[in-house]
């Protein structure tokens, strides 16, 4: 297949799943709001502002609150937001069109039929009573759209680029949340082991769908510790880093089969690998649990430019 | 001006309901299934069709207009029906024709034989930009130039097909052939079911072979066929995509290209690998910096090289867009006859050649009866219709043809045939054209039964174009 093509296979898959994640961050944000006070709101949209990294534009903006009403419109779908979810959702149809050649009729069209949808939802801005729908809608389009790629593609390079760039932006987003949550929650590392406000944890699991998942396996615990445990390490949830770099790992050995030869990325991938399956939740936290998500999403930006380079996206 | 064009539309032969008002032949199981489906199903079904559509994404973007808006050209759910025999002739006479416009080709780059008779005027092409002196002398592989032609045809009555135009550069629309018999088939089943149509699909499968068969000789037995866009913002994006898609092909652009070791070459994700057919949606002018326009951003430098050396086939040949040339095709009655020795099986519309004085007078006299088309256009931009414009228009329309006579010919206002489209208040004739696709190798010329019927959907409208408000039928051949 051509390098740009599988350079806008990449960046398609990335964009829905960030959109998604996206989404996933306001549901919690959400819910937040409608259980908890003014004031821990408004924490909250600080929370899903910060993840995004747009505190700076945000706050650079004339006249906006950290409320559900200024905060959800900036990040659904504001002119003033350029990566707000409509524009996200634009950019991997637009990807899609790029490689229309190289996806089924089936993914294409779950691409093309969420943006027509989300379009026409997003064109005003939502009010607060179908909020939960707009966001669940987000999460269905593209849910639809990995169906048709489950379903539909060829076990060939082509769907390795699509499921390893998933996995690179969901590994991402995962750290990202976790940092930000766990950076507002706990002030200091002395919080660690203690029992915080679960209903401010719990937001942390619905920021990455974790909390039935959690609860399931930690019948009624919630401690900070666990929880990381559970983001971080534990290979059967899906959305945890664990599971993404298995995932990863495999689409990417996948791709060197393929192309009968190992690149950078592989290299980068194994040292990755090697560092996540060496650490105990102990030792992040001894090192501290911020150094070690920074260090993450450094080296899982350097595996995603090494998959570019080896793959010849762009040149 | 309406009452003139209804009048128009009153004389024209309409394909479904005869002079004696009875429907036609090619029409009745239509027409009896038609008068069982009830009317408000009908209405809802002409709403999910654009849908269809969107969803699918068949959508241009009309030239002069914001690149990032996707417009639909109009689709109307009644077919346009053709029946066996009809098609029939038909057949022969698109062969007969592309058979001898490649025969054209060769010649008019080689020995130049048809000027040499003193049949077709060596002005034609010597002052023409689409005749390429790097073509002089150079035959491509397999002696094919017309890769893929769209011969636009229209009708006037029950026996009377004439060829409006010769699309021999690339000619676009068949994807709107295919995806409009899709959009009929999934509303209608049961029409399908009832009626026997020829089936179009596999176009893309002969087209893939087709092409592979026009490969160079040193290309191996499986030889890599590209598709060459312009770009996402070309206005037949969609359907440059759709094809490389459904022959299996690479849809490539300039940047994906460099000459590798006398080859053209992709950039793929295992290192550069060599194209053995190019099929290109690039203009000629486009197609190679280092021979033609130099600020060209959308060929390969060093493609034309790589041609003349035997090492690619580039389809269509460069070159040939001087066969769809319109001054060439006021003479195209005389090539016919040149090259196959017979007369040909479908007509040209009579044409007026304005660079000839007598001809010129006629036209300026009779000017609001006539179409006059700009020798170079394409697509209905630079043409007048005489009977729809209005006095201001034909006087300016009179000062550009004084001014430069040779760029212009003109032909009779015909009463083009009309199809019945739906409307909201139920069945009405336009006008229509159709534009059957033909794909020529060294193994034969290939006419896919059916094609594109454009239709005006104006009242009265003989403009087809779907860039100026045109729409599409699906186009139905019987079988037998």
């Amino acid at each position: 297949m051509l390098g740009r093509t599988a350079n806008s296979i990449f960046w398609m898959f990335r964009y829905l799943e960030r959109a998604e994640n996206t989404a996933r961050l306001l549901e919690a944000g959400f819910r937040m709001a409608l259980t908890r006070g003014a004031e821990e709101a408004t924490e909250e949209w600080k929370s899903v502002v910060t993840t995004l990294g747009h505190r700076e534009r945000y706050d650079a903006l004339p006249g906006r609150e950290y409320s559900l009403a200024h905060v959800c419109n900036y990040v659904l779908r504001e002119k003033d937001n350029p990566e707000n979810i409509l524009a996200t959702i634009e950019a991997a149809r637009t990807n899609a069109r790029l490689c229309r050649s190289s996806i089924t009729a089936e993914v294409w069209e779950a691409v093309n039929s969420g943006y027509m949808t989300l379009t026409e939802m997003l064109a005003r801005p939502v009010r607060e009573g179908n909020l939960g729908a707009a966001l669940s809608a987000i999460r269905r389009e593209a849910t639809l759209v990995r169906g048709a790629t489950y379903g539909s593609m060829l076990r060939n390079e082509i769907y390795a680029f699509a499921r390893g760039a998933t996995f690179i932006e969901r590994a991402d987003n995962t750290a990202r949340i976790l940092d930000v949550k766990y950076y507002l929650l706990l002030p200091s590392l002395a919080y660690v082991g203690s029992r915080l406000d679960t209903g401010q944890w719990d937001t942390v699991l619905r920021s990455l769908s974790a909390e039935r998942a959690y609860r399931w396996l930690n019948a009624g615990q919630m401690d900070p510790r666990g929880i990381a445990q559970f983001l971080i390490l534990d290979q059967r949830f899906p959305r945890s880093l664990a599971f993404s770099y298995l995932a990863l790992r495999n689409n990417l050995t996948e791709l060197a089969r393929f192309h009968g030869r190992e690149g950078r990325s592989n290299e980068l991938m194994r040292e990755a690998d090697q560092r996540l399956s060496a650490l105990a939740i102990q030792t992040i936290f001894d090192r501290g649990l911020h150094q070690f998500l920074l260090e993450f999403i450094t080296s899982n930006r350097a595996i995603a430019d090494a998959i570019a380079e080896d793959y010849r996206f762009t040149g | 001006m309406g009452g003139c064009l209804s009048s128009l539309t009153r004389k024209s032969f309409d394909e479904m309901d005869g002079p004696d008002g009875e429907v036609r032949e090619a029409y009745r199981a239509y027409h009896q299934w038609l008068q069982q489906q009830d009317g408000a199903w009908i209405r809802r079904k002409d709403a999910e069709a654009e849908r269809f559509f969107r969803l699918t994404g068949i959508t241009f973007n009309v030239y002069g207009e914001d690149a990032a808006e996707e417009r639909l050209i109009p689709f109307d759910i009644v077919p346009r029906i053709i029946t066996a025999p009809e098609w029939r002739k038909l057949e022969r006479g698109i062969e007969q024709r592309v058979r001898a416009i490649n025969a054209f080709m060769h010649d008019l780059y080689h020995r130049q034989e048809i000027i040499r008779s003193g049949r077709l005027p060596e002005r034609l092409f010597r002052n023409n930009p689409a005749w390429l002196p790097q073509m002089v002398g150079f035959t491509p592989p397999g002696n094919v130039y017309t890769h893929i032609v769209g011969i636009d045809l229209v009708r006037t009555g029950p026996d009377e097909f004439f060829v409006l135009e010769d699309n021999a550069r690339t000619p676009s629309g068949v994807s709107y052939m295919l995806q409009n018999r899709e959009t009929m088939m999934a509303m209608f089943p049961d029409l399908f079911q009832r009626v026997r149509v020829r089936p179009v699909s596999d176009y893309p499968r002969r087209l893939a072979k087709s092409l592979a068969a026009c490969a160079p000789a040193g290309a191996g037995s499986n030889p890599v066929v590209a598709v060459l866009t312009p770009g996402i913002y070309n206005s037949a994006y969609f359907e440059h995509a759709f094809l490389a898609d459904q022959m299996g092909a690479e849809l490539v652009e300039s940047s994906d290209l460099r000459v590798v070791d006398g080859k053209v070459q992709m950039r793929t994700t295992m290192g550069y690998q060599p194209i053995d057919v190019l099929y290109r949606r690039v203009d000629d002018d486009y197609l190679d910096p280092l021979t033609f326009r130099p600020d060209s951003v959308l060929g390969v430098p060093g493609i034309m090289d790589v041609y003349r050396a035997g090492g690619i086939t580039i389809a269509n040949a460069p070159g040939t867009g001087i066969s769809d040339d319109k001054a060439i095709y006021s003479f195209m009655s005389e090539i016919v006859e040149f090259y196959t020795g017979e007369r040909p099986i479908l007509p040209n519309v009579e044409t007026w050649r304005c660079a000839d004085p007598d001809s010129l007078k006629y036209v300026l006299d009779h000017l609001p009866e006539l179409v006059i088309k700009e020798v170079h256009g394409s697509g209905g931009y630079g043409m007048l219709v005489g009977p729809a414009a209005t006095k201001r228009e034909l006087a300016a329309f009179r000062h550009k043809i004084e001014a430069k006579p040779e760029n212009y010919i003109a032909q009779p206002t015909l009463a083009l045939s009309t199809c019945p489209v739906f409307t909201s208040k139920g069945l009405a004739p336009r006008h229509v054209d159709l534009r059957p696709f033909v794909l020529v190798s060294p193994d034969g010329i290939d006419i896919t039964p059916g094609g594109l019927t454009r239709v005006a959907l104006k009242k009265g409208s003989l403009v087809v174009n779907s860039s100026q408000g045109g729409g599409t039928k699906d186009s139905w051949v019987l079988a037998d």
